[in-house]
């Protein structure tokens, strides 16, 4: 089983006739991804890439009956997209758009959780690479064959670090149930909690691996959340440790201002709570092969 | 974006923030004109840098008459001013804010965040002014409050009046201090703040209250929609290799090592670095040349990284994942020969047809040390770099 996405999602793409929006759109038709239209408002009515444009997210999960979207919507109107996608009715939102302003994601927020539980969407980003469940579904623009079919969960902040930890676990022959990116962003859709909750209920996920970097408070609560309620062994790595004080690292959120914010400190956070740390970045296959063998 | 004390000053007080008398001065004769028409016996002659803690670095000084005001400010002017917080480089004085002196009574502490926590704006206050934040958190934290502000309808003034009686500001004063947080949480709400930080917050000797000092900043990813605010941006203040290279669309810090990091994504670029650090050299900056990693972004990065003399040998990490290695092979190649490269290069290639991408930077016939693995590539960008330098990290 996998989290989140599966052969059964169906998805809607918010910014389908935009041109990044066209081409990963493409892609992920390619992979096998129930893409069932998109939505560009003041072209519906009119079809891309073969398949049916809508001018609203209502009228495209009518029409459709999409369970997910995937936003590639401009920062400036973003989060109003997102917000949509919510009220529509979508399950889940990848949202891969990069510099929606902060006090618009706080304004998301708040408005995602108007809804009762049973109708409330989940999000992952902004500013990701998306999610993928390998052989199922692709929801993002990552390089694809790097994943395969496998035991391990994954949920990183970074892109290209969590390409970096799937390509070192498929060297050793070692796959994902489902990976994960919640994104750079100092305020996201959500969290490792939400997403280790998740993987914790999954019979098919024996391992979760856990990327991490400087800034915030996600990573030591995800530990704590490890520590008092899995029983699935999970394996951290935090990057930063050379990144100085209050200095802001590419991520908006990648920027160590509070106590407790440096790799170093959510490093000995993360081991206090028994999460396995991977020593450098060079060894995230090697450290989840050994706990994999473990079990 | 960071902005001035003179500038977040001026703001505020267009949202009702009540702010002592001031102008701003580029010369000393203007410092001292200015000290006549703002009138009074006594002024504070404060050096505009974008940083905290210039009081403690010498930057604030307090002056009598004209000559100590002139004294004052040619001092200051054009003075490489080091503190707490700028970094050992520090930060060059071309502005100076010439302030009629407060007599003071009482220092307060109020600070507006983005909650990351909460994902909510919080306001923090302390009645311990005049010290830095995390100082108070470490031997006053029973002092501190901390109020959440609900998104959806704004800060309201019974929180306000509840910040004011934790406080212990006196009644009389009640409407004034209700009136100066609000406002405080108007601006920056409305302009997209980061943060907004007034410390200290003073009750003067005339029995009014006072923002002594005044810090802002503003949510870059949203300066396309504060036009006002983006052009208060001084770039004097700013990192000149990071502002180009921010100019650019890349993301690049510096730091104070010998290897300089080409990579794509912040998180790898991070665990770049402190792989680098982990085989035993030293980072020269963090750059992030973004996800697509193209062959002008490369050739940009080249030449960025080139022009900080302190870098002795360059080591290149690209996780190619939509791009494709080949491509990215190509931008290096074509980077690489443009230039006279007299320092060790290291690259190491993933993701996307990496095998043509390593043939074609074998097929160039440049002197480019290819590596497979990440922890090779930093083995041999330090390995290169010692024997490049006799150096022995």
């Amino acid at each position: 089983m996998a989290i989140l996405i599966d052969e059964n999602t169906t998805v809607i793409v918010q910014g389908f006739t935009g041109h990044t929006g066209t081409f990963h759109s493409k892609e992920m038709i390619e992979y096998g991804t129930r893409i069932v239209g998109g939505v560009t408002p003041g072209k519906g009515g009119t079809t891309h890439l073969d398949l049916p444009v809508f001018n609203t997210m209502k009228d495209a999960v009518r029409e459709t009956g999409a369970n997910s979207s995937i936003v590639f919507v401009p920062p400036p109107f973003a989060a109003d997209s997102i917000m949509e996608a919510a009220d529509a009715g979508i399950k889940y939102c990848v949202a891969i758009t990069d510099g929606i302003p902060a006090h618009d994601m706080i304004r998301v927020k708040r408005y995602m959780r108007r809804y009762r539980e049973d109708r409330k969407m989940v999000l992952t980003g902004p500013n990701c690479a998306g999610t993928i469940s390998p052989g199922k579904s692709m929801m993002g623009i990552m390089p694809s064959h790097i994943y395969m079919p496998g035991p391990v969960g994954i949920i990183g902040r970074s892109g290209t670090l969590g390409y970096e930890a799937a390509s070192q676990m498929q060297a050793m022959g070692i796959g994902v149930t489902t990976s994960i990116g919640i994104g750079g962003d100092p305020i996201n859709g959500s969290s490792f909690r939400d997403h280790l909750a998740r993987f914790e209920e999954d019979p098919e996920t024996k391992a979760v691996v856990m990327i991490g970097e400087i800034g915030g408070p996600q990573e030591a609560d995800g530990a704590l959340f490890f520590k008092e309620n899995m029983k699935t062994p999970v394996i951290g790595y935090i990057a930063g440790l050379t990144a100085p004080k209050g200095r802001r690292m590419g991520h908006a959120g990648a920027i160590i201002s509070a106590f407790g914010e440096s790799a170093a400190e959510k490093l000995e956070i993360l081991q206090e709570c028994g999460v396995t740390i991977v020593p450098s970045p060079s060894e995230f296959g090697e450290t989840v092969k050994g706990v994999l063998d473990k079990l | 974006m960071d902005i001035h004390e003179y500038q977040a000053k001026e703001i505020l007080s267009d949202f009702g923030v009540p702010v002592p008398p001031g102008g701003l001065a580029y010369s000393p004769e203007q410092a001292v004109y200015r000290a006549h028409e703002i009138g009074g016996s006594q002024w504070v002659v404060k050096a505009q840098i974008h940083s905290g803690a210039r009081g403690k670095a010498g930057g604030i000084k307090v002056c009598g008459n004209d000559s100590e005001i002139w004294n004052a400010a040619d001092e200051l002017l054009g003075k490489r001013l080091v503190t707490s917080q700028t970094g050992p480089r520090g930060k060059v004085i071309h502005r100076l804010y010439v302030e009629q002196a407060t007599d003071i009574v009482k220092e307060y502490y109020i600070g507006f965040v983005l909650d990351r926590v909460l994902e909510q704006v919080s306001v923090v206050a302390s009645s311990e002014g005049g010290m830095e934040i995390e100082e108070i958190a470490v031997k006053k934290p029973e002092s501190i409050i901390r109020v959440a502000v609900e998104p959806a309808v704004g800060m309201q003034p019974f929180q306000a009046r509840e910040i004011v009686f934790k406080l212990g500001i006196d009644a009389s004063l009640l409407s004034q201090a209700v009136n100066l947080i609000l406002g405080c949480y108007r601006a920056f709400r409305d302009l997209d703040g980061t943060m907004v930080e007034i410390n200290p917050l003073v009750v003067a000797g005339d029995g009014h209250l006072l923002a002594l000092d005044a810090k802002m900043g503003f949510d870059d990813n949203a300066l396309f929609r504060r036009q006002s605010i983006s052009e208060l941006r001084d770039k004097s203040q700013e990192d000149p290799l990071e502002m180009k290279a921010e100019d650019r669309g890349l993301s690049y810090v510096g730091l104070d090592g010998n290897i300089g990091c080409i990579i794509n994504g912040a998180g790898l670029a991070m665990a770049t670095m402190d792989i680098v650090e982990h085989a035993g050299g030293a980072p020269a900056n963090f750059l992030d040349i973004g996800g697509g990693a193209s062959p002008e972004r490369v050739s940009k990065a080249f030449s960025l990284v080139l022009s900080d003399e302190k870098v002795e040998t360059i080591f290149v990490n690209i996780f190619a994942g939509i791009n494709r290695c080949d491509w990215v092979a190509e931008g290096i190649v074509q980077a690489v020969s443009k230039i006279d490269l007299k320092i060790p290069l290291v690259v190491r290639l993933a993701g996307t047809n990496v095998e043509q991408g390593r043939q074609i930077l074998k097929d160039s016939k440049l002197p480019i040390i290819t590596a497979e693995t990440l922890k090779d590539g930093a083995e041999k960008a330090v390995a290169a770099w010692k024997k490049h330098t006799g150096k022995e990290g």
